[in-house]
């Protein structure tokens, strides 16, 4: 048997390519580059908003300008110039299709490489599917079904126009404008995103889920979502990413805004994948990310994430537990290899009585990478019998990457529970050795084990994501993993 | 005139007191200047981020003891480990007090640092071990502008030192309010064991504030037992930045039982410049009133093999608040290291708060790193057990806390400092148990 070792293991990923990267012609309507506030108008003109919707935006913008880049994460990165890039990247010819036969065939072909065959999935995972190419959704499908039940489902420059008044109520509610840096760019430019709207006592029949990429060169993805629980209903919604390869950083600063009101649950799942850059740290994707859920009475959301892509990750998906009795939750696996920086956790702000909160970070770290779990548990003065419990691991493949811990816990009630407790370790020598002896070989010894260390989290995914997770873990950590 | 303004100003008067012509006067006038441009640390600076300097750095301090102030052995007997034979360098107002004291040059040198400063038998150990570890943090850099005075304590090779020492620094503050910067430099040889005993306490309702420096260089396979007790009243506040560097096979362990004072940080460094070392922080934090406590600790592991071990447990009641910072840093070379960090704290009252923050900073592969950290109450049911047996409630939690503060405890080594622990963490429980039943 051919020794297999974790220098092997190195090597491979070394050497291992982005294999998505690929990029599809399709006719691009991009804005010129720079950012001022007429393009900030031309956005909103260009997606026919309202009025409301422009101010909107253009208060963000004039926050924005007086806000500086934040520093503190344990990132490093050449800075973007954020007049070098184009705000608005729409494929050109965008009939709203009603079938698959309609949509741009190379566009289809895309989505095979990438392995969603969006027959498939309407057959086998009943998945209704709002692709998102560059910024503006192209086919949605499932609509139908969704419709009967009441549930909306569409993009969000869609629902700004069909149902103002739901939009207008809640965007901003839980990220408002000025909350921060890249949440304030997001706010003025973003140009689209899913929309979702879940009514009263409905449970969603089926996983909802967007597809985003990002497609043209040098245009940053402002994506925006706003994803609202109406009173006892459920939603499981599923975000997943693929970027192509390209040579020049990539902007991504996404908002993501989750509203559970009483008795809801919000299930949010995200597979990332954006272009991590080569092998010597060249290119990669900025993934700058504000999340956040806000948790009404007996309302429960959980986020769970499989980061594997980005040069950069910054992101905090986070729970604002406001309701009594209500849960958070936050299962993580953050896969760095080569020069990728993540810097990801989750913040849990418990302000009502009784509120629980769950944290599970699985951080694997390979090659040069730098990987950081930071985490905020706040227990508020009136939050009574709050109770957390945090768990983070790290995994360390080789001896030039890091794993770096930073919890915040603070807690100004006495009748808090709060648990913190995180590892470090490598896959130890006395694990391979024990499935050599009975004849698994390194390399699938080497899977096993990285499998069986995300299997919290990857067990949180929905079925139908869980495979995807599992290979995009393959090709983070190839040949090794499976 | 703020502090900075006035320490700043006052460097110069200082100058007229000491030898500018030494060596260690070029370090004072560089950490001057360092100060100078960086100025007291903020709540904006991440270390600082849960502790305000503000309110107690708005006194007027008098930062040189005008006079010398004498107190009685019998008035303070109480705050010295006096069951056991020791030598002590006692400080009262900054300033040596020689007949409290009891120092010795017989084959080790248990002395003061203005000695060692001055006598050119002690320039080579001060020229290759002053400011040797002490960082450049601002706080740090004030007291090395201002260092003259502390204890000096030099263990040259192959000794046992029988008597434990205590440092302990008095303030009379009889005229204002008083700023105080004891500089500690303790220096132990190869193969050497020393045990120590810090305190700082105040006899005045007048407001003190020490920044103080300790510097620890623990050489080949020493072993040092270092205890700290801070016990101090309302209006003292105290800055303690203890640096330690330990070489190949050497073990040091701190102690820290905070039991009282205004606002207590503590900056406990320790860095590892060799293989098999063992480093030990180990705390205790009962407080109540306003007071505020901040453990900000460092474990920088830069050799392979060496292990760390932390553990902090804190009880906070009335308006308390805590604060742990713990970070360990695992260098690319230190591989094998085994590093254990754990902060356990119990919220007695609803105003108390706790800020608690363990950071792991790893850059190598095959290590052993783990932090654990909680926030809790008292077992219900434990309780309940013992009252339905007749322990009155106060007792009963009484006994409980302290079983949640033994394991630290455990490893003290010197009987009649556990005894005197135990003691205190009685009275400040108020309760009237023994605990060693």
């Amino acid at each position: 048997m051919s020794k297999y070792t974790e220098d092997d293991l190195r090597e491979e990923l070394k050497t291992k390519e982005y294999e998505y990267g690929f990029y599809t012609d399709i006719a691009s309507d991009t804005f010129p580059v720079g950012l001022n506030e007429d393009v900030v108008i031309a956005i909103s003109k260009r997606k026919e908003e309202p009025e409301w919707m422009t101010e909107w935006r253009l208060e963000a913008f004039k926050a924005w300008k007086e806000m500086v880049e934040p520093e503190w994460a344990n990132v490093h990165y050449k800075k973007p110039d954020f007049q070098a890039i184009s705000y608005y990247s729409a494929p050109n010819s965008k009939p709203k299709y009603d079938s698959l036969d309609e949509v741009d065939p190379e566009l289809l072909a895309s989505f095979k490489k990438l392995g969603i065959s969006i027959d498939e999935q309407k057959k086998l995972a009943n998945v209704a599917m709002d692709v998102v190419v560059d910024s503006v959704s192209v086919a949605t499908t499932f609509k139908k079904t969704l419709a009967e039940k009441g549930i909306i489902f569409m993009s969000i420059s869609e629902a700004i126009k069909k149902h103002p008044e739901l939009v207008k109520k809640y965007i901003g509610t839980v990220v408002p404008q000025k909350d921060n840096f890249y949440a304030a760019l997001n706010s003025a430019v973003f140009s689209d995103g899913s929309f979702c709207y879940i009514p009263k006592g409905v449970r969603c029949p089926m996983e909802l889920s967007t597809y985003f990429r990002i497609n043209q060169a040098g245009t940053g993805q402002f994506e925006r979502t706003l994803v609202i629980a109406d009173e006892g209903s459920y939603v499981s919604y599923l975000e997943g990413c693929t970027a192509p390869s390209r040579d020049e950083n990539q902007l991504h600063a996404a908002v993501v805004e989750l509203i559970a009101l009483d008795n809801s649950e919000i299930k949010y799942s995200t597979v990332q994948n954006w272009y991590p850059g080569n092998a010597e740290g060249k290119g990669g994707v900025y993934n700058f990310v504000t999340k956040r859920g806000l948790c009404e009475t007996n309302a429960k959301i959980s986020w769970t994430q499989v980061e594997t892509g980005s040069a950069v990750t910054w992101k905090y998906p986070s729970c604002v537990l406001k309701g009594d009795n209500s849960i958070g939750e936050f299962y993580s696996i953050a896969v760095t290899n080569n020069y990728q920086q993540a810097d990801t956790g989750t913040k849990m702000i418990h302000l009502g009585k009784n509120t629980k909160s769950t944290i599970i970070s699985k951080g694997i770290s390979a090659g040069k990478s730098q990987n950081s779990y930071r985490g905020l548990v706040q227990i508020n003065p009136r939050a009574d019998n709050a109770r957390n419990f945090s768990q983070c691991d790290s995994l360390l493949m080789g001896n030039e990457c890091g794993a770096h811990t930073f919890p915040y816990i603070e807690a100004k009630n006495k009748s808090a529970q709060i648990e913190h407790e995180a590892t470090t370790s490598k896959i130890g020598e006395d694990q391979i050795f024990y499935c050599n002896q009975r004849g698994i070989d390194t390399e699938k010894a080497i899977a096993l084990i990285v499998n069986g260390f995300s299997k919290d989290v990857l067990n949180k995914l929905p079925m139908e994501f869980a495979v995807e997770a599992q290979k995009l873990l393959e090709i983070s950590l190839e040949g090794s993993v499976g | 005139m703020d502090l900075k303004e006035k320490l700043v100003s006052s460097f110069m008067a200082f100058e007229n007191q000491v030898d500018v012509d030494s060596y260690v006067h070029g370090i004072r006038t560089e950490a001057i200047k360092t100060f100078e441009t960086t100025g007291f640390p903020t709540k904006k600076e991440e270390a600082w981020k849960y502790t305000s300097l503000n309110k107690i750095l708005k006194q007027d301090y008098s930062v040189f003891p005008k006079q010398e102030n004498s107190i009685e052995y019998r008035d303070v007997k109480k705050y010295l480990i006096h069951d056991i034979d020791t030598y002590k360098i006692i400080f009262i107002d900054g300033k040596y007090s020689s007949h409290l004291s009891e120092t010795t040059h017989d084959g080790i040198d248990v002395c003061l640092m203005s000695a060692a400063l001055s006598k050119p038998k002690y320039r080579l150990v001060i020229e290759n071990y002053f400011n040797k570890a002490a960082t450049n943090d601002s706080l740090s850099s004030l007291n090395t502008a201002f260092s003259s005075e502390g204890a000096f304590i030099h263990i040259p090779k192959n000794k046992l030192v029988e008597k434990p020492i205590q440092i302990v620094h008095f303030s009379t503050g009889n005229e204002s309010a008083l700023m105080l910067q004891p500089r500690n430099l303790i220096v132990v040889d190869e193969n050497s064991h020393v045990q120590i005993i810090e305190r700082h306490q105040s006899l005045t309702e007048n407001s003190v504030l020490t920044n103080s420096v300790t510097e620890v260089f623990a050489n080949k396979r020493a072993i040092i037992d270092y205890y700290k007790i801070q016990n101090d009243n309302q209006k003292a506040s105290l800055i303690d930045n203890t640096f330690i560097k330990q070489k190949q096979e050497s073990h040091a362990s701190v102690h820290t039982f905070t039991f009282g004072g205004n606002l207590t940080r503590n900056n406990l460094n320790f860095y590892q410049h060799g293989e098999r070392i063992d480093s030990t922080l180990k705390g205790v934090t009962i407080i109540g009133d306003k007071q505020h406590v901040d453990h900000n600790t460092l474990v920088h592991h830069i050799e392979p093999n060496c292990e760390s071990h932390q553990d902090y447990k804190g009880i906070f009641d009335d308006n308390a608040t805590g604060v742990f910072n713990g970070k360990v840093v695992v260098e690319k070379e230190a591989q094998k290291t085994n590093a254990f960090q754990a902060n356990n704290n119990i919220l007695v009252s609803d105003k108390s708060s706790i800020n608690t923050k363990p950071q792991l900073e790893i850059f190598a592969d095959d290590v052993k790193c783990s932090h654990g950290c909680t926030i809790g109450q008292l077992d219900e049911d434990a309780l309940f057990y013992m009252k339905t047996r007749g322990i009155p409630e106060k007792e009963a939690k009484a006994l409980l806390m302290y079983a949640f503060a033994n394991n630290v405890l455990e490893s003290v080594k010197i009987p009649e400092i556990k005894a005197r622990i135990t003691k205190l963490i009685a009275t400040k429980l108020g309760v009237n148990i023994g605990f060693n039943l």
